[in-house]
This record gives C-alpha cells, structure tokens and sequence, in this order.
C-alpha cells in the first residue's frame, strides 16, 4: 500500500491544496471521529465514504496508447473495494468535457475528476474548477501553476523522456546502420522532447547515431504511419519507434519489414515477438491508487505531482529476446543514474540540428525545469524540422 | 393562396403528386404524423438493437432520458449541445431548398472560427459589444464566402456541389492546422498550438442564470429569421422555384444563378457564426478542436428537418439531447461511445424512408379540415 | 553526395510502392462506385462500407484464422449495406445522397459498436506475392511485395471495363444510368439493375475496407479508415467514370499519399499539413478546370444532369 510517488510542494501547500468530501465523511461516519491521518483505513469506513473518481479519456479505451494507459490506471484503482470509478472516452477538448466534467459532478456525485488530455485544461477545467469548489479537478500534464490557478486543480505528469532515453540506449546499441526512426504525430514540445531525448540515449553508445523524424499530422493516421515506417526502412533506419495515440501500427510495421522497435505508452511486446527492443510506458495506476488513498484518508492532495522513473510514473517495457548483454549493461547503468537523482538527460553541451547551441556547455537542466516544456528544437542527429 | 400552392417548399421532392384535394391531409399535419410515426419506427428499431447487444431497452431509453432532458442540468446540456447543430444545419438546408446538397458545413466552421479567432486579437483592447460584433460577422463572412465558393463552382461551373463542399472540408482543416502551427501560433500555447486568445473580457456569456452560451440564442435567432425569409417574402419564392426546375424558374426571369449564391452564402454564414461561437463563447482560441464534427451532425438536422428553418429547432434539440446522453450511455450501461453514432444512423436512415410516404396518408372523409389552411406551415 | 541519390531514390521507390500499398483501398472503393454510378446512382456512404468491411473481416479472420473468409465476409456486408441504400433510393422522393449519408453513420457505428473487442487482438494477415525476387536491394523487394488483393483489383479493372462497354448486362448498366426512362421503354428492370450495382459496388467497398485491416496498415482500430471511402466520389469524377482511369487515379491518390512520409524521411518537412490535403486540392482543380456549366463532364452518366 505504501505509495512510492513523491511530489515536489509549492510554499503554499497547506492553504493551497483540497479537502475531499470532507463533509460527506464527516457525516457519514459520525461527528467526532478523527482520522489517522496515515493508520490504515478501517473497512466499514472506507465502504461509508466510497472515493468516488471519474477519469475521462480523449481517444478510446483500448488504443494501445496513451488512453489505454489511462484505462489501465483507472483499472488499477477500480479493483480497490473502497473505491467507485465511472470513466468515459472519446470525449472530445471542446465544450463537451465541460459537460461530460458536469455530469459526472452531478449525476455521478463524482468528487474528483482525471481529464486527462491536454487540451482538457484551458480553457475547459479552468472554467469549471471555481463553479464547483467541493471537486477536484486534476489533470495529467503538468500545467497547474500556483500563481494563476485555483486551488481546486492539481495537475500531475511523467517524465516519460527518461524511459524513453533508455529505448535509446538499447535502440543506439542494437542499429547495425546508426540511423533510428521516429514517427511522431505533431510539433509539440512533449513530442519534441522525446525525440531528443530518445537521439540523445543513442548518442550516448554511437556518437554518429542519427534520428530520422516523420510527423503525421494527427495522433491517430494509421495509413501515414505505416507509410512513414516503410519509407524509413526504405530509407536504412533499422529501429522504429513513435509518438501517436496507438504504436500498433508502427510497431507491427517494424515487425513485417523485419527492423527492431521500440514501443511508447503501454507494454508493446505482444505486438513484435521478434523485433521489440524495449520501450516507455506509463505506470498510472500507482499515481491513481496514491490518490485515492489520499482522498480516503482526507489528507491534503498536493496540487502538482510529477516525477518519472525514480517516483515510479514512468517505467520501461522488458527487454525483448534479441537485445544483447551489452545493451541491457548499458541501459540500466543509466537506469541507476536516473533512480539515483542528480542526472540529468539535459546536460550542455547541446546542439540543435541547426548548428546552435541550445545549452552550453556546463549548464544542466533538471527534469523538473519548466524551460523544459517549452522545447522547441531537435537536437543534433536528428534529420526533421519542427 | 392559391397561387402559393403551386409552388412546392419541400425542395428535393420535385416529383411530388399533387395531393392537395380530396382528403388529401394539410401538409403541416401530414409532416408531423409522418415524422411522428418515423421516430417511433426508430425507436423500435433502436429497442431491437439494444435487445441484440444484450442490454434492456427500457433501462437504456430511461438512461438517454436522464442524460438529455431529466434535470435541469441535463437541460442545459442538451441545449448547449444543440447550439452549433442549429447553425451548422442551416448551411445543408438553405441551399437544399435550392436544390444543392452542400455538405461542407465543417469546413466553414472551421474557417469561420479562425477568422473570428483572428480578428478578434485584432480587437484586443476593443469594447467587447464592437469586439465580439467584428468576431461574429467576421465569422459569417469566411463560411459564407467558402460556401458562396462551392455555390459559385456549380452554377458559373457545373462543379458538383457535394464534392465540391466535402473537399473544401479537408482543405479548410488543413489550412487550420497549417496556419495554427505555423505563422498564427501563440507560442505560449505550447501542447496544443493554438492562435492568440481574443482575451477573456471579449468572450460571449451565457444566457442569464443558465450555463447554455449565447451560441443558442443566435442559432434560434438565424432558424427564425431565415424561415421568414423562406416562408415569408419573395427570395423564399425564388429559392423554392429555382429548387423545384431550374429552367422554369429561368423562363420566369428569376436570376437563378443569384439565387444559389446567396443560398449558399446564407447557409455558409451561418456555419461560419457556429464557428466564430465556438471561438467566442467557448474556447477563447482557435486551434484543431474546432473540427468537432458539428458539421456533420448538421447535415444530419437538416435533412431530419426536411430543410425547414424552423424544424431544425426540435431535431437540434433531439440530436443535442441523444449526443448528451452518451456518456451517461457509458458510464451507466458500459456501452460504447459508438451507441450514439448508431441511434443517429437509425433515425436518419428511418427519416428518409419516411418521405415515400408522403402523399399516401389519407383522411378518412368526415374530418373537416381545409388543405389550403396550413399550407405555409409545412 | 552519394547518401543523398540513395536518399532521392529511396523516395521513388517509396512513393511507387506507396501509390499501390496506399491506393488499393481507394481502387476498390473507386470501381464500386463507378460501376454504381454508371447505374445511375450515387453512393455517398461507401465510407460506411470501407469501415464495416474492415471490423467485418477482421473479426471474422480472428475467430475462423483465414483472412481470405475474412475478405468474403467483409464482401457480404458490402452486399448487405448496398442493398439497403438502393432499396431506400427505388421510391423517387427518398434522396439517394442523404441516404449514403445516413448509411454512413450507420454502418461506422455499427462497426466500432461490434468492433469493440477487436482492437486488441492480432488477426492472420492477407498473403503477399513477392515479385522483387530478381533483386538484390530489399528496399527494391518490399516495395514489390504486393498483395493478393492488389491483383483482384487489377483484374477488375479491364473486367469492368469490358463488362460495360460490350457485355449485354453492362449495356443495361449504362442505359439505366444514362437515361432512365430510355431504359424502360426498352424494357429494362431500372430499379433491379441499379440495386445489383449499388450492391455490387457495396461489396467492392467493404473489400476495400478489408484491405485496410487485413493487409495495410493491417490492424483493426477506430481510426483505421482516413476518409477512403468518402473519396470514393470524388475519385470516380476524378476518372472520368472509366475503371481503367480508375486504376490510374487509385495509384496517384496512393502515391500522393506517400510522398509526404517519403520526403520526410529524408528531411524535407516543409507543410505537411498542406501535402495531407495535396490530393483534395488536386481533385479540386481538376474539377473545376474541366468542368462546365455549359456542358457535362464528359462520361458523366446522363441521369446526374439536373
């Protein structure tokens, strides 16, 4: 039960955070009774205060991606008995999550609410979070600021770009030709900063390793990945992986074309026996469960939780059969750097693919820095543009 | 009166019978039965699905209830979701009672949205009444000049205007997403590129104590406005005979090629404002979510309308209300989002079959009714 | 220098090869709508068709573990789907576009409603035939491994071309789509003749559709189909109502397709929003450069004259 999750607190913990259904419970179970605020729950209590969660996805629940990784995590809180979850999918980032957030509110007497899209914050739970104080709203990626917020919204993420970096250690050791394939969907810095990350693991073991990129244009265009997977074979990359709603197809591609892959999102194993390296996954029903027991036990929720392979968010697929000893070495040695703390994938020197330096040498980013989020350009090695 | 009878409002039956004497039934009553009767054919027929797919008919239909019109809340969310079906309809209608079938009302949502996103960055520091004035209309003239484009294309061309209009829809999406990462992008919008926001105080409210936007407001305010103009005064006149055979209506001396224009520039218009609403009362930017569908769904109200303005109010709602009901479908009854896709299918498919039996319906004799009467309300 | 040529022609390659793994979903949906609107119909709900025949035969070939049943099963939901449009379409008030519409929505929803546990699982895929033995360069061998279904495409293509320029049958096709009340007096069964081709051009869709999920991409998900079947339409007026210019605007809408990713994959990135949409403004201009008012397209069926 113990929750490895840490989170990094704002000054204004204590004021800033939420107090669940503190109410309800009080009612229910009886004026005067004080909670242990970290004992283990009694079972008649929890049944009298079911934490109830909503969790609301933008694609299907099923996708293989990033929805299904979410599902999961819903799953993994579901089959706590204390705990009541509904959850609904392909809820598009217009004013429909805004009423699908209402009705979950009101016809669900849903307490905390997981959107978990990015387009799902501004303006959509911005507007909503003052109307309904007694719900907390929080929200996977990363966005909630102390200074603009209310206090009602947290938001929580991974720094799946650490997982990833690790793909690319095992993908840098594993291409015969050094040049890697990304296909991802669009421009935008979650994407940008695996793709970096990923070319900059490879790096590591062969300076010379390149990363071809194709953006698709949208997160879910199965025709344009597979197409994007045959031309970069086509074009001697020899280690696929992706960033789109569901690695399926690529994955699969890979596979047919006989070239290695790394998966994203969820475990992509099953999808290439042969050629399946290792990949990035979430790990969201630790976050979920770390939630609800929070909720249970009525104490403060922190309003921005985020971490990644040391917090447990974040985790790698195992290795497949063909990845060589020296690969694995490789990879979890930087694994324990990672788990160690104080290592940063963002190190200077850095070059973007333009010839300029984007962090000079000596300057070390942490993965917590918001200039992060705003990444913009590729590294060097990589052949795309933003 | 009588002349007016010539004339036949239902644009896409050119073929119809006359049916006007004898116990032949009022055109206004004769719709209602029929629609009436369709929409219970389709609930049966809906009943019987769910009944295959192993889930009570009566549990589900008491669900779609409570979602879509149990509460006040349910209300609100049934309303809110009719809005742009309300507009966006009115682009397939007006030119359908031209005789062309435009289905790119997406594309003018889209354009229309990011003209008004657009503009109204332009009216930063504007008053919101002039700031918000500029957003809409903006809005309006981009769907109507993409749609007006389509009208063009087919009177001054001979260009399919179904075709023509679908492929304006990929296009306008891709001009979307190209300006939006490209040269319009706020860059402070950094996962989900978007333009610059119109600034909170220029965004639309509500209506009064209700969570429903104004959007609505508009949408009843155009299907009225353009039933009147339809029903009411000469262009109506035009569009139904330039609709019902173009030559006759060229020997009369109607400008027909004027009057398809401005069917389409009236229907694009309105698509475009659903647009330029979506920006201005929901999301404050415009980026991809813009393409929500809206368009689509529209063509669907209109054609349950039968391309009457005023019928496009109560199957908004309808569809709003089915559309609301949806996520309660999955959360109370574990059914897949698709549910609503098929229920809509249902009913679309069932409507259709429904016109063939226009005509056919009878009164018995002894029912006093008078056909001319109600001629107008159809 | 020599890396970028590897570069340009690995492009070529990529974009021949991606014109027939790309354009055999739009070459069924374009024959089947040819043959349809030859009879003097328009099937606007062929997407309805694509996306039904992709769940269709990929749920049949997981559970029987024969793709080729699969592809039959697909075929017979096309059947299925083009009967009710043309059963629909025989009364003259119902209007034959909105009921593709209405078939469209329909069938998508019937299809990701059943298709639901599919998803997940991993169906036996369609054979291919490798006809890039003779070469050395595997980029060479992948781009000519060709699936079965491609042929039956292109065996169609002459077939249909044949069967409507000079078979008895075909002729009946053609005066029912050029001049309904012509082929009355002639005896001909219009209504018969319009739901077999609405039918059989259903089932070439859904085929199409089982290409999609049982070849290329080759997996079964929600947002398999791009709009392959909504093209259809478009494709035929593209080609002129000719099967065999069918084939040839199939092909260049699938290389289309392909050379976004290809350019790509060797840097160039520029507008690749604009390249997506490249084929819409092509079919566009060409529309409208061909096109007007004065006189039809030529080839165009008589009875789409208003």
């Amino acid at each position: 039960m113990k929750s490895k999750i840490t989170w990094d607190s704002t000054p204004n913990l204590p004021t800033g955070s939420s107090r669940i259904s503190r109410r309800e419970l009080v009612k229910k179970i009886g004026a005067g009774s004080i909670l242990a605020a970290s004992g283990t729950l009694s079972a008649d209590l929890l049944a009298a205060g079911k934490v109830n969660m909503g969790f609301i996805y933008v694609g299907s629940r099923d996708d293989f991606g990033y929805n299904q990784a979410h599902f999961e995590g819903k799953s993994g809180v579901t089959s706590l008995s204390w705990v009541k979850a509904v959850d609904e999918e392909l809820v598009p980032e217009s004013i429909e999550v805004e009423k699908t957030m209402e009705s979950m509110i009101h016809l669900d007497g849903t307490k905390v609410l997981f959107p978990t899209s990015f387009g799902y914050f501004d303006p959509h739970i911005l507007k909503l979070a003052p109307k309904y104080p007694d719900v907390t709203f929080l929200h996977c990626g990363g966005l909630w600021d102390s200074a603009k917020h209310p206090k009602n919204v947290g938001s929580y993420f991974g720094y799946i770009d650490e997982a990833v970096y690790l793909s690319g250690i095992v993908a840098g050791h594993m291409s015969k030709t050094g040049k890697l394939g990304y296909i991802a969907a669009i421009p935008i810095p979650q994407v940008l900063r695996n793709i970096n990350a990923f070319t900059l693991g490879a790096q590591t073991v062969n300076s010379n390793a390149t990363t071809n990129v194709v953006f698709t244009g949208g997160w879910a265009k199965p025709v344009q990945e597979a197409e994007s997977a045959n031309s970069m074979v086509d074009q001697g990359v020899d280690v696929l992986t992706c960033h789109v709603d569901s690695p399926k197809v690529v994955i699969e591609t890979a596979e047919k074309r006989g070239v290695y892959s790394c998966g994203y999102h969820t475990n992509n194993a099953p999808l290439a026996p042969k050629g399946f390296l290792t990949g990035a996954e979430w790990n969201w029903s630790s976050v979920y469960q770390m939630y609800a027991k929070l909720i249970a036990e009525e104490a403060a929720i922190p309003n921005l939780v985020r971490g990644g392979l040391k917090e447990g968010i974040v985790k790698s697929s195992p290795y497949g059969s063909s990845v060589s000893a020296a690969a694995k070495a490789n990879a979890d040695a930087a694994r324990a750097k990672l788990m160690a703390g104080g290592f940063s994938i963002f190190s200077g020197e850095i070059k973007d693919n333009k010839g300029n330096v984007v962090i000079p040498s000596g300057k070390s980013y942490a993965q917590t820095d918001i200039w992060l989020e705003s990444m913009d350009w590729l590294v060097a090695g990589v052949i795309g543009s933003t | 009166m009588t002349d007016q009878r010539k004339f036949n409002y239902r644009t896409l039956s050119s073929d119809e019978p006359d049916n006007l004497f004898g116990g032949a039934m009022p055109k206004a009553l004769e719709a209602v039965l029929i629609t009436a009767g369709a929409l219970l054919i389709s609930v049966l027929l809906v009943a019987v699905f769910f009944l295959s797919a192993g889930h009570q008919p009566v549990e589900v239909f008491h669900t779609i209830y409570r979602g879509a019109f149990g509460s006040w809340f349910s209300w609100q969310n049934t309303l809110v979701r009719a809005a742009p079906l309300l507009l966006t309809a009115l682009c397939t209608a007006i030119p359908a009672r031209a005789g062309l079938i435009v289905i790119g009302g997406e594309g003018a949502v889209v354009l229309g949205g990011l003209c008004a996103a657009v503009t109204g960055f332009q009216f930063l520091g504007a008053p919101p009444l002039l700031a918000m004035t500029a957003m809409l209309v903006s809005g309006c003239i981009a769907g109507g000049l993409w749609i007006g484009l389509s009208g063009f294309l087919r009177h001054y061309r001979g260009v399919n205007e179904t075709i023509s209009s679908l492929l304006l829809n990929y296009i306008a999406i891709a001009v979307l997403s190209f300006l939006v990462f490209g040269i319009l992008r706020d860059p402070a919008t950094l996962n989900k590129p978007s333009t610059h926001s119109i600034g909170a105080g220029n965004m639309l409210g509500t209506l009064g104590e209700s969570s429903v936007h104004w959007g609505f407001g508009f949408g009843i305010l155009f299907c009225v406005l353009l039933w009147f103009l339809c029903k009411r005064m000469t262009f109506g006149y035009e569009l139904a005979l330039v609709g019902g055979n173009p030559r006759a209506a060229r020997l009369a001396g109607i400008p027909v090629g004027r009057v398809i224009l401005v069917s389409c520039l009236l229907g694009g218009a309105a698509a475009g404002l659903a647009g330029a609403i979506e920006v201005v009362a929901v999301h404050g930017r415009a980026n991809a979510s813009l393409a929500a569908g809206y368009g689509y769904a529209g063509i669907l109200v209109a054609f349950l309308a039968r391309h009457n303005p005023l019928a496009i109010v109560p199957f908004a709602i309808l569809l709003g209300g089915i559309q609301a009901s949806g996520g309660l479908l999955q959360r109370a009854h574990d059914l897949p989002d698709a549910t609503v896709a098929v229920i809509q299918g249902l009913i679309f498919l069932v409507i259709l079959a429904s016109e063939m039996m226009y005509g056919k319906l009878r009164f018995p004799r002894l029912m006093p009714f008078r056909s001319n009467t109600t001629l107008k309300a159809t | 220098m020599a890396e970028t040529d590897v570069g340009f022609w690995g492009v070529v390659i990529a974009v021949l090869g991606g014109a027939i793994r790309v354009g055999t979903p739009f070459l069924f949906v374009s024959l089947g709508e040819c043959l349809t609107e030859r009879s003097g119909r328009i099937n606007l709900g062929l997407e309805g068709n694509l996306i039904m025949g992709a769940m269709a035969g990929y749920a049949v070939s997981y559970y029987s573990q024969s793709p080729w049943l699969g592809v039959a099963v697909a075929g017979g939901t096309g059947l299925l789907l083009g009967a009710i449009h043309a059963l629909l379409c025989q009364h003259p008030r119902v209007n034959h576009i909105a009921v593709g519409i209405a078939l469209m929505i329909f069938a998508t929803g019937v299809a990701f409603f059943l298709g639901k546990p599919f998803i997940q699982p991993s169906a036996p895929q369609l054979p291919s035939i490798g006809l890039g033995g003779w070469s050395d360069s595997p980029v060479v061998r992948a781009a000519l491994d060709i699936n079965a279904l491609f042929f039956l495409g292109l065996l169609l293509v002459p077939a249909l071309h044949w069967f409507l320029k000079y078979a008895r049958w075909g002729l009946m096709v053609r005066v029912a789509g050029e001049n309904a009340n012509a082929a009355l007096a002639l005896g001909y069964k219009v209504k018969q003749i319009r739901l077999l081709a609405t039918m059989f051009g259903g089932m070439l869709a859904s085929i199409g559709g089982a290409y999609l999920s049982l070849y290329y991409p080759g997996s079964w998900n929600e947002g398999l189909s791009s709009g392959q079947g909504l093209m259809a339409v478009a494709l035929v007026i593209f080609a002129r109502w000719n099967p065999i210019y069918c084939l040839w605007a199939s092909l260049l809408f699938g290389g289309a397709a392909a050379l976004g990713p290809s350019l790509q994959s060797i840097g160039i990135s520029w507008g690749y929003f604009l390249f997506n949409a490249a084929p819409y403004v092509l079919t566009l201009g060409i529309m409208i450069a061909t096109s007007s008012a004065k006189q039809t397209l030529a080839g165009m069926p008589g009875e789409f004259v208003k």
